[in-house]
C-alpha cells in the first residue's frame, strides 16, 4: 500500500476491501514523507494531526458502511499559498514565517468536505515569484528525478510531492505557468483551469487577474476528480463563475489539433522539440488532424505578462506593512517600521518585482508599460480566438527547456523569466491548459501542454486519458 | 539604463529601503528587464482596446445588509497583530514635530 503506486481509485478499492485502513495508509504516507524530505524538501509544514483526524473519519465512515466521498482517505498536499485553518501559511516568504491562517481557503474547504487527508503544505518560490522554487526563503526543493536539478516552480513542492509519491494529489496555483511548468519538470499531470473556474478566496495573491488554483496528480483521471471537487461557484470571489458545461465530446478521430509555429521557434531545446512533435504524432496516428496555426503575438506575451504581473504584485504586496501581520521590525516611527519590515521580510526577487511594478505604474510610464501590456493582451486574445475557429485544441511544449541545474539561472532574473514563454499567454487571456507527461530525455521528464477554449477542461481531460492510453 | 537616483526613487515609492550593494544590483537588473519590456514598442496598438481582465463580466450583487464576521476569525486575526491596545491596532508615531 505504498502511496507511490496508487491512484484515487486504487486507494478507495483497497479501503473498501479492507486491505488497509485509512489510518494505516496515512501513517505509511507520513513515514514515507519523513524518509524522503531530508533529500527532497518538498514540504514546509507537515500537518500530522489534521491528516490523522481525516483518516480516522474515513475509517469510521467505512465501519458504518457509508459510501466514500470523492477524496476519502486520499493523501494530499497544498501549496503554501493556500490557507488551511490554524496552520502556518508562509507563501515561501520570511515575511509570513509566523503567519497562522485564520480560516480555510475555499478550495481547502472543498477538499476537506470531500474527505481528503491533508499531509502538509508545500514549498514554493516566494509569493509565487519564480520558476524553480529557488526563490523560497526556506531553501529550494529538489527534482525527484534528479536531485541536482530544480523541480520547476513556483509550485515546485507540490509537483515534487506528487512525483515522489509522498502524496497522491496536490493543489497548486498558477499565475504564469506555476502549475504546468513544475508538472512538466516532475513528470506529473498539472492543470491551470480557466480563469474564474476555481475561487481564489483564501489564496495569498500574487497577480489577481492572472492567479488560478489547480490540481496536480499522477494520472489525468485523478487530476479531473480533484478539479471537479474544487471548481464550484463561490460568492467570496467576484470572478468565480458557475461553470456551464459545454458538453463538447470530441473523439480523437474528429479532433483537430493546432500546432503553432511560434511554439517551436528560437530558444526551444531540440530534444524537447522532437519529443513533443513525436507525441503530437501519436495523436495523428490515432486519427486526429494536425493543423499548423499562427499565434502571431506570442513573441510579445512574455514582456506583457511581466509588466502586468509586477504591476499587480506591487499593489497586492503593499498590504505587507509589518503592522497587522507578518514580519515586524522595530523602528522609531511608522514609516521606519514599514521600510525596515518590508526590506527585511521580502527576498530579492520579490523586491525586484515590486520595484518593476511600481515603476511601470508610476506617472509618465503608465501608458507606455501597463496600458500597452493590456493592449497586447487583447491582441493575444484575438490570436487564440481565430485559432479556435480552426481547431479544437492547441498543443506544444510546456517548457522550452529540460529541468535545469540548481543555481543555473539564479544570477540572471531575465533568463529565469524566459522559461515561462509558452505558459504565460494562457494566464493573460484566461484559457485553460494542462501539462501531460510526454516522455523523458536522459531520465528528465518532458511535458506536453494542451490548450482548450475557456471552460472546456473536460476536453483536456479526455485528451489526457487518450495520451495515457497511447503511451 | 536607469540611474541610481531612479532606483532609489522607485524604492521609496515602493516603501523599500535598499543597501548600497542592492542599489547597484537592482540598477543593472531593472535596466535589463525594462529594456526587454521595450520590445513592446515594436507593436503598434493605438486602436486596440486594453484588456483589463479575462473574467466573465457578470455583476454579483447581494442585499445591502451588514455582515458580521465570525468572532473566532476576528480573534485569530487579532492574534497576528504585532501591537494591540484596548482592542485596537497600535502603531508608532506617524508625524513627528521636527
Amino acid at each position: 500500500m505504498n502511496v507511490t503506486e496508487l491512484t484515487i481509485e486504487g486507494v478507495q478499492k483497497g479501503l473498501i476491501a479492507k486491505e488497509f485502513s485509512a489510518v494505516e495508509l496515512t501513517e505509511n504516507a507520513l513515514l514515507n514523507v519523513a524518509k524522503q524530505e531530508p533529500s527532497l524538501h518538498a514540504f514546509l509544514t507537515i500537518t500530522k494531526e489534521l491528516a490523522m483526524a481525516a483518516a480516522k473519519a474515513t475509517d469510521e465512515r467505512i465501519a458504518k458502511g457509508e459510501k466514500l466521498l470523492p477524496l476519502s482517505g486520499i493523501p494530499c498536499s497544498l501549496k503554501d499559498a493556500i490557507l488551511v485553518e490554524e496552520v502556518r501559511c508562509t507563501a515561501g516568504s520570511r515575511m509570513l514565517d509566523n503567519y497562522i491562517a485564520p480560516y480555510d481557503a475555499f478550495v481547502t474547504e472543498k477538499i476537506k468536505e470531500a474527505g481528503a487527508v491533508i499531509i502538509g503544505k508545500t514549498n514554493m518560490d516566494e509569493f509565487g515569484m519564480g520558476a524553480s522554487t529557488e526563490n523560497s526563503s526556506f531553501g529550494a526543493t529538489k527534482n525527484p528525478h534528479n536531485l541536482e536539478r530544480v523541480p520547476g516552480g513556483s509550485s515546485g513542492g507540490s509537483a515534487a510531492s506528487v512525483a515522489a509519491g509522498e502524496v497522491i494529489l496536490s493543489l497548486g496555483e498558477d499565475t504564469g505557468g506555476s502549475i504546468r511548468q513544475p508538472a512538466s519538470f516532475c513528470g506529473v499531470v498539472g492543470l491551470k483551469p480557466t480563469y474564474g473556474a476555481v475561487s481564489r478566496a483564501g489564496i495569498i495573491a500574487l497577480a489577481s487577474s492572472l492567479d488560478q488554483v489547480g490540481p496536480f496528480a499522477r494520472t489525468t483521471k485523478d487530476a479531473q476528480i480533484l478539479f471537479e471537487t474544487i471548481s464550484k461557484r463561490d460568492l467570496r470571489d467576484a470572478t468565480s463563475v458557475d461553470i456551464k458545461k459545454k458538453k463538447k465530446e470530441v473523439g480523437v478521430k474528429e479532433l483537430r489539433i493546432g500546432v503553432p509555429k511560434e511554439y517551436f521557434g528560437k530558444g526551444l531545446d531540440s530534444g524537447v522539440s522532437k519529443l513533443i512533435k513525436d507525441t503530437i504524432g501519436k495523436f495523428e496516428s490515432a486519427g486526429a488532424k494536425i493543423v499548423e496555426i499562427e499565434l502571431p503575438h506570442t513573441q510579445y506575451a512574455l514582456a506583457a505578462y511581466y509588466i502586468l504581473n509586477t504591476s499587480e504584485a506591487s499593489a497586492n504586496l503593499a498590504r505587507y506593512d509589518g503592522i497587522r501581520y507578518g514580519f515586524h521590525q522595530e523602528a522609531s516611527d511608522l514609516l521606519g517600521e514599514y521600510l525596515s519590515s518590508r526590506s527585511e521580510g521580502f527576498g530579492p526577487e520579490v523586491k525586484r518585482r515590486i520595484m518593476l511594478g511600481t515603476y511601470a505604474l508610476s506617472e509618465g510610464y503608465y501608458d507606455a508599460y501597463y496600458v500597452k501590456a493590456q493592449k497586447i493582451r487583447s491582441l493575444l486574445k484575438q490570436d487564440f480566438e481565430s485559432a479556435f475557429n480552426k481547431v479544437d485544441v492547441i498543443m506544444g511544449p510546456t517548457s522550452p527547456v529540460l529541468p535545469f541545474l540548481l543555481g543555473e539561472k539564479t544570477s540572471n532574473p531575465l533568463k529565469m523569466y524566459l522559461v515561462d514563454t509558452y505558459t504565460v499567454p494562457l494566464n493573460l487571456v484566461g484559457l485553460p491548459g494542462i501539462s501531460l507527461v510526454a516522455g523523458k530525455i536522459d531520465n528528465l521528464p518532458v511535458g506536453l501542454q494542451v490548450i482548450a477554449p475557456s471552460f472546456e477542461e473536460d476536453l483536456l481531460f479526455s485528451i489526457g486519458k487518450t495520451l495515457e492510453s497511447l503511451q | 539604463m536607469i540611474d541610481k537616483e531612479q532606483v532609489m526613487r522607485i524604492a521609496k515609492l515602493a516603501r523599500l529601503e535598499l543597501k548600497e550593494e542592492e542599489i547597484a544590483k537592482y540598477q543593472q537588473d531593472l535596466s535589463e528587464i525594462l529594456d526587454y519590456f521595450d520590445t513592446l514598442k515594436k507593436v503598434s496598438a493605438n486602436d486596440v482596446e486594453p484588456m483589463i481582465h479575462s473574467a466573465t463580466q457578470e455583476n454579483i450583487v447581494r442585499d445591502d445588509v451588514g455582515r458580521k464576521e465570525n468572532p473566532v476569525i476576528i480573534s485569530r486575526m487579532m492574534r497576528l497583530v504585532f501591537s494591540i491596545k484596548d482592542g485596537f491596532v497600535k502603531v508608532k508615531t506617524i508625524l513627528t514635530s521636527k
